[in-house]
């Protein structure tokens, strides 16, 4: 069934309990976000970006969490939206090693774009800067991890547990300490992933590489 | 740093495989098996956490990524001196953070390890309930208040000097 709904005063049309997010970016209208991945349900909800205005709710959702519905008046460029957006930019931000020049991702960075976007600074004022150790994790055969560049959208493991099944990555500790880590039981385990390696192409930044040589 | 098993350990994780085969597969366990795998052993290592995996037919990754996530679970053996230096609030004012370093460094491991002849391991705790005398550091059951970085130098050095008087009197005996 299709159904009519109205983003920014353009009546767009979509399948009815589709997912918003992807209805607005179909149609050109950009909403910030990190960890969506088009296809791939559920979504994590993990990136805290892609707030939108519905009337009739209070506070601002998350767009990738909602489905569409008939009638539905949405708006993605308030104030509210927006502060909560260069909010979430900025913590991200403050956890991130920003040294653009030495990363494979700089001009290519989706932090970068919103930050552009948004109009952040890449150097969160005001935050103090929280960064991980060790800085590079190579326990990955074939896949070299930068965990202060990461920004924990789980686009890499969702993008693993999709194809295969099962993911010798995972999501380790908690809070400030949370990394993505390999661990692989034995060499063998992650041999797929040299000839995969999708896990590197879905990274928004450039927190995963492909050893080389 | 890896830890190897003690004859003893090995022992208990054989006695462990054995125990769990007749346990429920279902991933539900998983938190419960974690936890009589640390009750039996103290801690968590590589060996275990693949039996448990084995066991459930859950990736390996997916049993470090629940176990990582919870503070009970420890993946070095505790030490025979278990230091705790308390990270309450008021232990957190009072410079906590410092005595944590201090013992780190002096022992050469990181919160959460211990060091490779299993005499020490360091942990860092919520308040301990004694917040007048911080900061706090637990060495054992015993309560060290007001710590300063002199302080732990201190401590060590009781710890040898005891450790030297206890040998002492054992050669004693046995030449008795």
């Amino acid at each position: 069934m299709t159904v009519t709904l109205t983003v920014d005063g353009k009546a767009l049309q979509a399948e009815a309990g589709s997912n918003l997010l992807e209805v607005c970016l179909e149609n050109g209208i950009t909403v910030p976000n990190l960890c969506h991945l088009p296809g791939l349900e559920p979504p994590p909800a993990a990136c805290r970006l892609c707030f939108v205005e519905l009337e009739g709710i209070d506070a601002p959702v998350t767009s990738c969490t909602v489905p569409v519905s008939d009638g539905m008046v949405v708006h993605t460029d308030t104030d509210r939206v927006r502060r909560l957006q260069r909010s979430a930019l900025r913590f991200l931000l403050s956890v991130h090693d920003v040294d653009c020049k030495n990363c494979h991702a700089n001009h290519h960075c989706a932090l970068q774009d919103l930050a552009r976007f948004l109009k952040v600074g890449l150097k969160p004022r005001g935050l103090s800067i929280i960064l991980k150790e060790p800085e590079v994790d190579d326990d990955h055969p074939f896949i070299r991890h930068y965990p202060n560049r990461c920004v924990l959208c789980e686009r890499c493991l969702r993008t693993c547990h999709d194809r295969h099944g099962h993911s010798p990555l995972a999501l380790s500790g908690r809070g400030f300490d949370t990394v993505i880590r390999c661990f692989a039981d034995t060499p063998e385990d992650a041999q797929p992933c040299q000839s995969c390696a999708a896990c590197v192409d879905v990274c928004p930044v450039g927190a995963l590489v492909l050893k080389t040589g | 740093m890896e830890e190897k098993l003690t004859p003893e350990e090995s022992a208990i994780l054989e006695e462990l495989r054995q125990s769990i085969r007749g346990d429920d597969s279902q991933r539900s366990r998983l938190i419960p098996i974690l936890q009589k795998v640390q009750e039996r052993l103290g801690y968590l290592p590589p060996e275990a956490v693949k039996m448990v995996a084995d066991h459930l037919a859950v990736p390996l990754s997916e049993v470090y990524s629940v176990a990582t996530f919870y503070n009970q679970f420890r993946f070095h053996p505790p030490g025979k001196y278990p230091i705790k230096v308390c990270m309450g609030t008021a232990c957190h004012v009072r410079g906590g953070e410092i005595i944590l370093e201090n013992f780190e460094r002096k022992l050469e491991i990181k919160e959460g390890e211990t060091t490779e002849d299993r005499e020490f391991s360091i942990e860092r705790v919520a308040c301990v309930g004694c917040c007048a005398l911080a900061p706090v550091a637990l060495v054992g059951e015993t309560v060290h208040g007001h710590m300063a970085p002199s302080k732990v130098e201190g401590l060590f050095t009781r710890i040898q000097v005891q450790k030297e008087i206890e040998e002492k009197r054992r050669k004693k005996d046995g030449s008795e």
